[in-house]
């Protein structure tokens, strides 16, 4: 599903030149999940955009399904994010101006297959039922999280690569999150990535790897 | 995809209806002052090629009497016989209505280019007298003569068989002969058949379009200005637009939509709203050049005698124009935000540009380019000739102006941020500098709206001083008297002698002198003209040279255009040449005028007799009262000089209405630009004022420091603007006015008219900005302090 061969990323030119990623290699097949750990500035979140073809790495392969990412030009691996990937963003990345509803479907909707079903589902078990009218301004960070996890679960991707989804969240929110997560892996047979910080949620998944001066430990 | 896209950037307008508003309404204001002011030039140059379609004028070669505007209807019938091709053309004046009769089927141009509808045949007319002309026309021409309504007759124009004409205007005579195209190869001399006609050739009948040009390139150059401003709005918008949705584009890259996709989407969308912004510009457009035509067309007829309609057809050439322009200029200013979107890394920074906020480095290259527009200015100044360099000028010295003024005042911010002791106004000069590039765009159309309004008006006040300054010494004479005939003529002078009242009998005639149509008075010279005519330039002993037939006075017009000054030779008749002892400014009309005395004039024309008087009096109503009696002249042939001058300042007032509509509205569009920068600034400057009132300041405060800094601004701007308005002025009152009217005018300075103007742009700057500071003071603490909340 995922494989990630030695993979070399830094950033800045010259003598500033910081290398963040040092040949990094990993692989996550259909139906199995990751956990990736790490302190701060380790360089997870680099390695989770490019994973997902948002940024290329310096030298090394990405492949998702079997086709090369790095190979691609921009409009391919646009639509094939589209349609197989989501990211939930460190950031939660949402669009300020739509509503809550429609920035929950909005990835489905580009890809046209809205599950409006499922999405209620979804916004009922993540406690957003009471939000879909407001815009993200008006929703506190918790609540921000869980519109974008929302966001990339309603896109039922094959990959679903998450940026600390949980990091706002209490303790009983972050498993209702977990559970919707690994729902769609069991249903769909997707992988999922998940960077965190927290031991309880890289437990329930099923393997955890570490990342460290710019390499896998 | 395309939809939920689509959706999603528009959305944004949606959440920004400010944004939204701003867009729109740049571009309706560009499109609208732009397309306004060509709807009223192509009105009036339909209306002159209509009129030229019409009368044929300048098409073909005439013969003209030497001598008055009469030619005998034998002297036609001689030329016939003799072989010589001409077409009688007979031209008066009724009701206003310029009625021209012509031969149709000798006439060149037929019957003008007017079709007779079917069945009606101009040859059967019989005794009633048809005439063909617009509606306006017919309307004015009332039951003088049946009217046959065609709108393609030019504006003022009524055309008709010679005979008609010759039957409506109880005359038996021709006024010009149009001589056709094909002539035999053998003719006898014209000399020798008809001595008192002389040959016109076409190009040297003056051309209305051409004497207008420059009027209308006034216009046009107004209109350019107007759509400049109207574009800074546009392109600060589109620049705010794109700075605020850099997040949202990264997440919808982010999720999926190739570059490709969504930048043609942004364009699409963009140019979607630009069409319907400037659809309503059009009509707005079409709304002012509708108000503001009749004043228009009464400045042409005023200034220079030309028939404009005063109805407006929507035409192609200037609404398709102004829809273009618009397109044009938001393609230009999308065009650099579209390759930023597409040369941007996908996963860059979402937070707005610095440049918002400072950006030291355009100021730089800024200068430079000011300067170097400032000194070709300067080297304009010195080699300009021609209106179009002088425009040049003008597009140098405005631009490069426009340009300095943000260095200059940050310059001057600093300066000032160095003298402040007190926190808070340390903070306010600093913020107020950084917030400088933001605002720029708006200042320098504040810039340009103030300069271009006090040299506008230096230039119309002026022009009024010397204007009022002129109709004292041409109306001197408290009365004027007209003689319809010379033996009236005769019993007036008779009467004036022997009571011995001093007048001026006048005596005039058109005439053609250096290839251009003059008229030459006859005047008798007397302590009135020694005291009250101020000259351009004179040699000594003017009025006792001209007085002994030794010399000759000419108007400006004739100078400027002739190439002539005071001690060159100018032929006044074909076997007399005389210097110009002096040259006459002459305002408010275009012809060429030649002064001579009575009896030198006499000489020349001996069939002549003086057609007016001025009288002096101290009692008009009893002069007036006992010249009718004694003389038996209609007492509506007098006319009280303050008639005169009413009614001469009253066509002067009216010919500066449009340029000061036109002024009003780029002060307006300008506070509009302010208020708009104002207004998308104010979310963006959130984050920074959050942090000053967490720290203690009133929001009361903050609303009050932010209007005096609009306040503070707009000053430095109008200090600014005074001396580039008046470097203006004097471009267009020394180079611009004398190619585009033919007379130069001394510049006079109006410091309080200055003060009038500066208080208005401080009144528009305090309006644009007393919203957002509105905005300010009544922003919910919630909203700021979610500054801190998402600091992340
Ligand atoms: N666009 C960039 N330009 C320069 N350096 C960058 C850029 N993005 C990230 N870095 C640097 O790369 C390193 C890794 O960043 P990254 O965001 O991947 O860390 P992280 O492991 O996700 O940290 P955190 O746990 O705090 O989210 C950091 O030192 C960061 O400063
Ligand atoms: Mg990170």
């Amino acid at each position: 599903m995922l494989e990630i061969g030695s993979v070399k990323k830094s950033y800045g030119d010259g003598a500033a030149r910081v290398p963040v990623l040092r040949g990094v290699s990993l692989e996550l097949g259909a139906g199995q999940t990751l956990a990736l750990t790490g302190e701060s500035g380790s360089g997870k979140s680099t390695l989770l955009h490019i994973a997902a073809g948002l940024e290329a790495p310096d030298s090394g392969a990405v492949r998702v399904l079997g086709q090369d990412l790095t190979a691609m030009d921009d409009s391919a691996r646009a639509t094939f994010r589209r349609t197989e990937i989501a990211l939930v963003f460190q950031q939660f990345n949402l669009i300020p101006s739509l509503s809550v509803a429609a920035n929950i479907s909005f990835q489905a909707a580009l890809s046209g297959r809205v599950d409006q079903p499922y999405i209620d589902r979804l916004v009922q078990a993540l406690g957003l039922a009471d939000h879909m009218k407001k815009y993200p301004e008006a929703l506190s960070g918790g609540q921000q999280q869980r519109v974008a996890i929302a966001r990339a679960l309603a896109a039922k991707p094959k990959l679903m690569l998450a940026d600390e989804p949980t990091g706002n969240l209490d303790e009983q929110t972050a498993d209702a999150v977990l559970d919707q997560m690994l729902e769609l892996v069991s249903l769909s047979d997707a992988s999922l990535l998940v960077v965190t910080h927290s031991p309880k949620i890289a437990a329930r998944m099923g393997r955890t790897l570490h990342l460290a001066g710019g390499q896998v430990v | 995809m395309i939809r939920t896209c689509l959706v999603a950037l528009l959305s944004h307008w949606r959440r920004n209806p400010i944004q939204l508003f701003a867009y729109l309404a740049g571009l309706a204001i560009a499109t609208g002052l732009w397309s306004g002011v060509q709807a009223i030039n192509s009105e009036a140059r339909a209306s002159y090629d209509a009129a030229a379609a019409t009368l044929g004028e300048g098409q073909f070669d005439r013969l003209i009497p030497r001598q008055g505007d009469a030619i005998a209807q034998e002297t036609f019938v001689v030329l016939r016989r003799a072989g010589w091709l001409v077409s009688p053309v007979l031209d008066v004046t009724l009701n206003d209505v310029r009625v021209i009769g012509v031969d149709p089927v000798t006439s060149p141009t037929g019957l003008g280019g007017v079709t007779p509808p079917e069945g009606t045949s101009l040859f059967t007319t019989g005794p009633d007298t048809r005439l063909f002309a617009n509606r306006n026309s017919a309307r004015a021409l009332g039951d003088l003569a049946q009217v046959i309504i065609d709108d393609t007759v030019a504006p003022g124009i009524a055309i008709g068989d010679i005979g008609a004409v010759q039957r409506l205007s109880g005359r038996n005579d021709l006024s010009t002969l149009v001589l056709l195209p094909e002539q035999p190869l053998v003719q006898p001399d014209l000399a020798s058949i008809a001595p008192d006609l002389r040959l016109q050739p076409s190009q040297q009948v003056a051309d209305v379009a051409q004497l207008t040009d420059s009027f209308h390139l006034n216009l046009t150059a107004f209109g350019l200005l107007s759509f400049a401003v109207g574009l800074f709005i546009v392109h600060s918008t589109i620049g705010l637009a794109f700075e605020q949705r850099r997040g949202m584009i990264r997440t919808i890259r982010s999720l999926g939509v190739p570059l490709r996709v969504l930048v043609g989407l942004i364009v699409v969308e963009m140019l979607a709203l630009a069409a319907i912004g400037a659809v309503i510009g059009i009509l707005l457009g079409y709304l002012m050049a509708a108000l503001l035509l009749p004043d228009v067309a009464a400045t042409l007829r005023g200034l220079y005698g030309a028939q404009v309609s005063g109805t407006l057809t929507l035409r192609p050439e200037w609404w398709l124009s102004g829809f273009l322009l618009a397109m044009l200029g938001t393609a230009f200013a999308l065009a650099g935000r579209i390759w930023q979107v597409a040369s941007m890394p996908l996963l860059a920074s979402a937070r707005p540009r610095a440049w918002v906020m400072s950006g030291a480095a355009r100021f730089s290259a800024q200068a430079i380019v000011a300067c170097v527009l400032l000194s070709a200015a300067a080297v304009l100044v010195i080699v300009a000739e021609g209106l179009i360099l002088a425009f040049a000028l003008l597009g140098c010295l405005l631009i490069g102006g426009a340009l300095a003024l943000p260095v200059i005042a940050a310059r001057a911010l600093a300066w000032i941020e160095r003298g402040a002791t007190r926190p808070i106004w340390q903070w306010f000069w600093a913020d107020t500098r950084q917030q400088l590039p933001g605002l720029s765009l708006a200042l320098m159309a504040l810039l340009l709206a103030v300069a271009a309004n006090v040299g506008v008006s230096t230039m119309v006040s002026s022009f009024r001083l010397t204007f009022v300054g002129f109709l004292d010494q041409r109306l001197a004479p408290e009365l004027f008297v007209q003689a319809e005939t010379p033996q009236e003529s005769a019993a007036l002078d008779a009467f004036l002698t022997r009571e011995g009242i001093e007048a001026l009998p006048l005596r005039s005639t058109p005439t053609q002198i250096e290839g251009q149509s003059v008229r030459l008075f006859g005047v008798r010279v007397g302590s009135t003209y020694r005291v009250s005519w101020v000259f351009l330039a004179e040699r000594p002993q003017v009025w006792d040279d001209v007085a002994d037939g030794a010399a000759v006075i000419v108007n400006e017009q004739l100078a400027r255009r002739g190439n002539l000054w005071v001690g060159d030779m100018v032929e006044v008749a074909p076997t007399v040449t005389l210097p110009i002892a002096a040259v006459v400014g002459d305002y408010g009309n275009p012809q060429g005028q030649v002064v001579m005395s009575e009896a030198l004039f006499e000489t020349l024309h001996p069939d002549s007799y003086p057609g007016q008087y001025g009288i002096r009096t101290d009692d008009v109503t009893a002069l007036r009262q006992r010249i009718a009696d004694e003389v038996g002249i209609a007492k509506n042939a007098m006319i009280h000089q303050a008639a005169i001058k009413a009614a001469s300042l009253e066509v002067f007032e009216r010919t500066f209405t449009v340029t000061a509509a036109l002024n009003v509205l780029t002060l307006g569009v300008a506070g509009f630009a302010i208020l708009m920068s104002l207004l998308t600034l104010a979310d963006l400057r959130v984050p920074q004022l959050a942090p000053v009132w967490a720290m203690g300041v009133t929001r009361r405060r903050l609303g009050g420091l932010e209007l005096l800094r609009a306040l503070g601004l707009a000053g430095l701007v109008f200090v600014f603007a005074i001396p580039l308005g008046l470097a203006l002025a004097w471009v267009l009152l020394t180079l611009v006015n004398v190619e585009a009217f033919g007379w130069q005018l001394p510049m006079f300075l109006f410091p309080l008219e200055y003060l009038r103007l500066g208080a208005y742009a401080l009144g528009a700057v305090t309006l644009a900005a007393a919203w957002p500071a509105l905005r300010l003071i009544r922003t919910p603490p919630a909203a700021l302090l979610k500054v801190f909340a998402n600091e992340r």
